[in-house]
């Protein structure tokens, strides 16, 4: 055969060894099928671990109550029994160890995420207590300067 | 002439030697059937029971490191409005990061049209996350292996890995998946994969005060999420493309889309 018919057939070769070797440095070893199979589970292992140790911030209600009992116990006892501490106190993430305060959110929007009063048909919303005009209620008053968010209740 | 001893033994032979290929197969199916038992992550989402209120958005975005301000999450809350005369609103203003508080909705670039109940028909809120399809199209589509599904079913996406091409955005038929904007790869929810492996709660399973939201282990008979699936009335979203989602809806109607 040609030399000119060769040459490019060389060239070819050259390009693909040189792929190979550069794949074989450059592609992780646990890099391959998983237990999806090849369609779906063709990935590196390892980032499996690396989802795996991604930070925990929300603790749970059960992690503040050995040191906040009193509240912990109070909130139990009312109608926001189901309502996590972390959701308006803010995710206790590393407290009390590197984070001594955490960010309370006691706004008025807040509170009215659930007490504007919605009345959807075939919505849990509608069974809510809640304003209708928020808007007339003390106007640029905070809730929780008369309302206790532990025990809502006012008698 | 064979006699009788001799046809009985080749009968026995023979049919221990079709039996055997068989036994062998049953084995190995009986094998990968044993090596399936880990758990088979799904969710139960209530539309009943959701009120709007948006404290699952925000928990996600904390627990997620999703920057706050950014118009994007991992799971948000849609608002279907049904009005007398026939039309549907939908609407899901910043995610509904911040709840539903008023009966104005939201209309994109076109303002928002206040719906008041006496015009409305019926009215509610449907959560959204990650549906972990049992055929997932982003991983299809996804030309370097970058996303991928891990044995227990859930969708994950590896970050160094990803070139931010973009393809399992435009693949995934519930839209959940969108760029991170600090990282600039693909995101999308991994039903707090960090959490479920150490067996805790979602973070906004654990934020929903109304237990509108529910992890569950299908392959785990007696979880009361999989009874639920098994024994009441649950319907999929867009099942007509055949990524069978695991994420099931209790009260689930035609406007959703």
């Amino acid at each position: 055969m040609n030399h000119h018919v060769l040459r490019p057939l060389y060239a070819v070769i050259g390009i693909v060894v040189v792929i190979l070797i550069v794949r074989a440095f450059f592609v992780p070893k646990d890099f391959g099928v998983g237990e999806r199979g090849y369609m779906y589970g063709w990935h590196r292992q390892g980032n499996e671990e690396e989802w795996k140790k991604f930070k925990i911030k929300y603790r749970g209600s059960e992690y503040c109550k050995d040191c906040h009992s009193p509240n912990y116990s109070g909130i139990k006892q009312s109608l926001h029994k189901n309502i996590q501490c972390e959701n308006c106190h803010g995710p206790a993430a590393d407290h009390p160890d590197a984070i001594s305060r955490l960010p309370k959110d006691g706004k008025r929007a807040f509170c009215l995420r659930c007490h504007a009063h919605l009345s959807y048909p075939s919505s849990g919303r509608r069974r809510i207590r809640g304003f209708e005009n928020p808007e007339k209620h003390n106007p640029g008053m905070e809730c929780v300067t008369c309302h206790n968010p532990h025990s809502p209740k006012i008698s | 002439m064979i006699t009788r001893r001799d046809f009985l033994r080749y009968v026995v032979i023979g049919a221990a030697g079709t039996a055997l290929p068989l036994t062998l197969t049953g084995w190995k199916g009986a094998r990968a059937a044993a090596s399936k038992n880990g758990p088979r992550w799904v969710f139960l989402l209530d539309t009943y029971k959701c009120v709007g209120c948006g404290l699952c958005v925000k928990a996600c975005k904390i627990e997620n490191e999703i920057p706050f301000e950014a118009n994007v999450s991992r799971t948000w809350v849609e608002r279907y409005v049904v009005t007398k005369d026939g039309k549907v609103y939908a609407d899901s203003p910043h995610a509904a990061r911040d709840g539903f508080s008023d009966y104005a909705v939201s209309l994109g670039d076109k303002g928002s049209r206040i719906i008041p109940p006496s015009d409305i028909d019926k009215a509610f809120f449907v959560p959204k996350l990650c549906n972990q399809c049992e055929n997932p199209p982003c991983v299809q589509v996804c030309p370097v292996g970058a996303t991928y599904q891990a044995g227990d079913g859930v969708v994950l996406v590896d970050r160094k890995w990803c070139i931010g091409c973009g393809y399992c955005i435009m693949a995934c038929p519930y839209g959940v998946r969108f760029f991170h904007p600090v990282h600039h790869v693909a995101e999308k929810c991994n039903f707090c994969y960090h959490r479920i492996t150490k067996g805790l709660k979602p973070a906004c399973e654990l934020a929903c005060p109304f237990g509108a939201r529910h992890i569950g282990d299908i392959n785990d008979p007696v979880d009361p999420v999989t009874r639920i699936i098994m024994s009441e009335r649950v319907s999929i979203l867009k099942e007509e493309y055949g990524t069978k989602p695991r994420n099931y809806y209790v009260g689930l109607s035609r406007e959703v889309r």
